[in-house]
This record gives C-alpha cells, sequence and structure tokens, in this order.
C-alpha cells in the first residue's frame, strides 16, 4: 500500500519528465535531482526526500511519449516511484523494463492526490474510493529481461553462456 | 497471407520464413546509431562486463555509428568532457561510422546515415534517438531505443524481444498546391491519429503522392511518424529510393527494394487526399494539436526556426530563401536557421540560399540540432512565442516552460518571417 504523490494528465512527454536542458547529466546517480525539474514544487518535494519510495505516480494515456532519453527512467527509478498510467509510449516503457522501474497499465484508472492505493496481482484497488481496476500484464516477451533483474543482467548472462558454449565446443574439438 | 514490409525484413533478419504481429523476434542489427548519449551507452557497455572475465566487445565495429549533433560544438565542459569520453572509445574499438564536431562530415545524425548511404532498404536499423523511424523513408525497419538496450546491441548484435508491430496503411493521393508539403500532410495526419493513435504500430505510407515524392519528403514523414507514437514509419523502397542512394551517397551496390506483399494484412488503412489541403500548424503544447493555417494567422511570433532533422534540407532552405529573398524579417522577430548538416550547409552556401536568408536579416547557425531541445542556443524568452519547422513542441521544448511553441513548413516559418506574425505562404500580397 501506497499513496499518489502526483497526477498527471494524458501525453507526458519525457521531456516534462526530465527536460532536455539536464540531458549532459547521465550516471542514475545524478538524474533523480532533475525529474520533474519543471514542476518545483514536486522536484523541490523529491529532493527533499520527502516522498517515501514506492509511492505512485498516476498519469493518464500515453505516459512518457516523446524522445528516447533514458535519464527519464532512470530518475523516477532512483526515487524508486511506481508509474500507474492507462497507457504507456512504447520507447518508455522498453526503457523502463530494461532499467527495472516499476509500471503498472491500468487503463481504467481514476485516483487522486493523495489516494491510498494497494496492488494486487491481477488489479489494482483504490483503497480511499473502494474501487478495483484490471490491470493489463505486461507484454510476456519482457518477462524474461524482468525476471533476470533488467537488461544489463540479462544480456551479460547471455554473453557468458555463449562463452561456456564456446569454450565446450572448443575442449571438444581440441 | 503475405507480409508488409516491416514484417519481411523483421523475418529475414530474425532468419525465419514468415512473421505476423505478435510474434516475438530477435532480429540482428544492421546498423546502430548513437549521438552524444553513446556516453551513457558506453557506461552501460561497460557495466554489462562488469564482474565478468570477459573483455568488452563490440560486435561489429562497422555497424556502430556515432554522430555528434545534440550539442555541437559543446555548450558546458560536462558535454565537452562526454565528447571526448566518446571520442575514445571510438578510438579504442575502432568503429568506423563516427561523424565528429565537422564542417565536412557533420551533421544532425538523421540527415547524416542517409546522406552517407549508411541506411539501405530492408535493414534493421536501430538508434539511441526516437526519431530514428526517419530512416524508414529508405525502406529500412528503423526505430528508436534507450542507451542500455543499444548497450545490449553492442554486446549481441540483435535487438532482443522485438514484438513483430501491426502495420496501418497510409494511403495518399493527389497533388499538393503551391506551398504545402510533406510537413503538412504528416501533421495532418498526427492531428487524425493523435500523438499515440499508432503506439506500437508501424505506419506503411503508399499512394501516387508517396511515389512521387523525393526521399527528402518521405524523411519528413518517417521523421514525424514517432509522433504519433509509431514504432516505425516506412516508405516501400522504390525507384526514387534506388535514384537517391546512387546519385546522392554515392552507393554503387545492389539493392533489395522490399515491397510490401499484394495480400499483406493491415490493421487498418487511412485514406489521405492532399489536393485540397491546407498549410497546417501544431499549435502548443502537443504535436497532435493541430490546425490549418488559416485558423491561426495573425499569431504574433518572436522566433522562427529552420532547421532540424525534420526540415533542415536543401530544398527547405531553398523554399526559404525564395521567399526571404530581397527582403527584410520584421522587426521584433527573429530568424535562425540551422541546415541539417554540413554537406547541405556547403550547398545552399554555393547556391545562394544561405547569403540570401542573412539578407534577409536570418542568423544562419552551424548544422546541428540547435534549439530544437532546448539545451544549447535559441532559448525563449518568458512569454515569448516560436514558429519552428522542427518536430516537437512540448512545454518546455526549446528550454523555456513558460513559451509556447507552433510547428510549421519551412514555407510557413519563411512566410511569417516577413510580417513576424503566423502567415498563409499562399498569400499573394507576400
Ligand atoms: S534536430 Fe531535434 S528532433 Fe532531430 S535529432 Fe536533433 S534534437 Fe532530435
Amino acid at each position: 500500500m501506497a499513496t499518489v504523490v502526483y497526477k498527471v494528465a494524458d501525453d507526458v512527454s519525457t521531456d516534462a519528465i526530465y527536460p532536455g536542458r539536464f540531458m549532459a547529466t547521465v550516471l542514475p546517480e545524478e538524474t533523480p535531482q532533475f525529474a520533474f525539474a519543471d514542476d518545483q514544487e514536486f522536484n523541490g518535494q523529491l529532493k527533499a526526500n520527502k516522498i517515501p519510495s514506492g509511492s505512485y505516480i498516476v498519469g493518464g494515456r500515453n505516459f512518457g511519449c516523446g524522445s528516447s532519453r533514458e535519464q527519464a527512467v532512470s530518475c523516477l527509478k532512483g526515487h524508486e516511484l511506481v508509474i500507474v498510467a492507462r497507457s504507456f509510449a512504447r520507447i518508455f516503457l522498453q526503457n523502463s523494463v530494461n532499467l527495472g522501474l516499476k509500471l503498472v497499465t491500468c487503463p481504467e484508472i481514476e485516483a487522486n492526490l493523495g489516494d491510498t492505493l494497494k496492488l494486487d496481482a491481477a488489479e489494482l484497488v483504490n483503497i480511499s474510493t473502494g474501487r478495483r481496476f484490471a490491470i493489463v500484464p505486461l507484454p510476456q516477451s519482457r518477462q524474461a529481461i524482468i525476471d533476470a533483474g533488467g537488461l544489463i543482467a540479462y544480456t551479460r548472462s547471455r554473453l557468458l553462456r555463449e562463452a561456456a558454449n564456446r569454450s565446450v565446443e572448443w575442449k571438444t574439438i581440441g | 497471407m503475405g507480409m508488409t514490409v516491416a514484417e519481411k525484413i523483421l523475418a529475414r533478419a530474425s532468419g525465419l520464413a514468415f512473421a505476423q504481429p505478435g510474434d516475438v523476434v530477435e532480429p540482428k542489427v544492421d546498423l546502430a546509431m548513437s549521438h552524444e548519449n553513446a556516453a551513457l551507452v558506453i557506461n552501460q557497455f561497460n557495466e554489462i562486463y562488469q564482474g565478468t572475465e570477459l573483455t568488452p566487445r563490440i560486435w561489429d565495429a562497422s555497424k556502430v555509428a556515432v554522430i555528434f549533433d545534440h550539442r555541437v560544438p559543446a555548450e558546458s565542459p560536462k558535454t565537452a568532457t562526454n565528447q571526448k569520453k566518446v571520442r575514445e572509445f571510438v578510438a579504442a574499438h575502432a568503429l568506423a561510422k563516427f561523424h565528429d564536431i565537422r564542417g565536412d562530415v557533420g551533421g544532425i545524425c538523421h540527415q547524416v546515415l542517409p546522406e552517407y548511404g549508411y541506411v539501405r532498404p530492408g535493414m534493421v536499423v536501430v538508434g539511441t534517438d526516437s526519431h530514428t523511424t526517419s530512416h524508414g523513408a529508405l525502406g529500412a525497419f528503423a526505430f528508436g531505443i534507450g542507451a542500455t538496450e543499444m548497450a545490449s546491441v553492442w554486446a549481441l548484435g540483435v535487438a532482443v524481444n522485438v514484438e513483430v508491430p501491426a502495420t496501418i496503411k497510409i494511403n495518399v493521393r493527389g497533388r499538393f498546391s503551391r506551398c504545402v508539403g510533406p510537413k503538412d500532410l504528416i501533421l495532418y495526419l498526427i492531428g487524425q491519429l493523435t500523438a499515440q493513435g499508432a503506439n506500437f504500430k508501424v505506419l506503411e505510407f503508399q499512394g501516387e503522392t508517396i511515389e512521387q515524392m523525393f526521399t527528402s519528403g518521405r524523411l519528413v514523414l518517417c521523421n514525424m511518424s514517432v509522433e504519433a507514437g509509431a514504432t516505425a514509419g516506412i516508405v516501400p523502397a522504390d525507384e526514387e529510393t534506388a535514384r537517391y542512394l546512387s546519385e546522392e551517397a554515392g552507393v554503387t551496390d545492389s539493392l533489395d527494394l522490399v515491397q510490401p506483399d499484394p495480400d499483406a494484412g493491415y490493421e487498418r488503412e487511412v485514406e489521405i487526399n492532399v489536393s485540397a489541403l491546407s498549410p497546417q500548424i501544431a499549435c502548443p503544447h502537443t504535436v497532435d494539436n493541430v490546425k490549418p493555417v488559416e485558423q491561426v494567422v495573425g499569431r504574433p511570433v518572436h522566433q522562427i526556426v529552420i532547421g532540424s532533422c525534420t526540415n533542415g534540407r536543401l530544398d527547405d532552405l531553398a523554399m526559404a530563401a525564395r521567399i526571404v529573398k530581397g527582403r527584410k524579417i520584421a522587426s521584433g522577430t527573429r530568424l535562425l536557421v540551422f541546415p541539417a548538416s554540413g554537406k547541405v550547409y556547403r550547398q545552399a552556401l554555393a547556391k545562394g540560399y544561405v547569403g540570401a536568408l542573412m539578407q534577409a536579416g536570418a542568423v544562419v547557425m552551424n548544422s546541428g540540432c540547435g534549439p530544437c531541445l532546448g539545451v544549447h542556443e535559441g532559448a525563449l524568452g518568458d512569454g515569448e512565442i516560436a514558429l519552428s519547422t522542427t518536430n516537437r513542441n512540448f512545454k518546455g521544448r526549446m528550454g523555456n516552460p513558460n513559451s509556447e511553441i507552433y510547428l510549421c513548413s519551412p514555407a510557413v516559418a519563411a512566410a511569417s518571417a516577413l510580417t513576424g506574425r503566423i502567415t498563409d505562404p499562399r498569400d499573394e500580397s507576400l
């Protein structure tokens, strides 16, 4: 259970989540300070560590549209926020899977600032209003990356497996 | 059932005879492009090898392109240091397709890749930039990815877990009237589809208008396909593609002009007739807030930008130069021009476009992304309004959340520069 700490409309772009003028900053340790930088109030709360990890941002449709900048994901991941939206833009969704930012696709979601949400396997419950909303699971094809703990770990294990296979072949031939 | 262009390309690249929407495939990558964000890709790439005894190795150094364009020349020590780090990596790994900050071979990534013949029909192209969709103009399947995914491509040479997207066919007929063109068509289409209408889909452009369109115009369509959420935009490769690659990019090898099957399955079809289309304007603050110019004429503008990977090509500069030649830009308005590449800049100089624009009062800057993403040059003041040939008008996109951005074609931009207000370029009194 956690609280909705921020609510946004449809078509929130990665320029809004992480403005372009901070794009020279790339390290995941440094990007969180610029999350929603153009909203001084919310950004100020994040920077002052007033937002507990696990808190929800609730968005509308097409959350994360626009640029492929990965900072828009790493800055939210740094605060361990959970993003609930009616739908997500493709690149943002893939980047979130790759970096381990938790997304919940919930096409009917209705929640206000301050509401308490509870995430179950197949639905999201708005405890404050008593309403329950179905969630759409992430595409099955993304599961292998999530299970591996992100794309870095996934790719690393594939490389190690390939290397092990090569050395087996080499021994067989040798 | 037959296959669309995207399905054919993904099937071939994944070693399959057939692919259909929803299939999960693992295509081999033919070209992997990054810009300054290669700095982040390098971090993630090294991270992959952390704790293993393997040596970091790029799967194929001839297939990796790195082009500096977003902040050139560097606007800050931080950017300059990132660029330096990328240069060192490029040298250490002998990456073949590197375009540094130069007047001869430099430029915006989405102009440089076609210009140097790096993109061919049938290729799978990935880029750490959402407008990588541009390269579908040459009949490739090209899509944007994040930096971590690129690091994985550098290591494995494949894009993992790609779901074959469904294709929407855009059938375009009719002839553009004077001062109306590809930018107006794509703005109109985005207005119809909405900003998320093509999310996770491919747009395949067909019809007589597309067949007669030059590659420069097709690049505009595919570039902005992502603004409707599309994974990729594609124009099936044809004689014009072959002409562009041989005449303008010096490509001599034989090409595989991948066409859709006659019985290919489309999720839906959209019909557009451009004959009666007006110049189109995307109004603040979303790209799908599109209106015909008639509805916004007269709106005062402070800064006009002509350039970017959308409309900074030679024909765009020619159109702008023709309109402003021998006249003056209105006082109270500034016109900034960013040619899309060093090559475009030199051609525009030779043809007199740069001179005509400067004589009229334009500032012609070095090629690169410039004010398009609001980090470098051409920032807006509080309350100012920009009119731009770029592709995004999100709040704060040009560096200031307290400003507004309208998007338009080069013809509208140039005509408006003369009056200081949004102006219909078809106006005979101009
Ligand atoms: S010109 Fe603008 S949209 Fe194009 S690559 Fe550069 S920043 Fe991106």
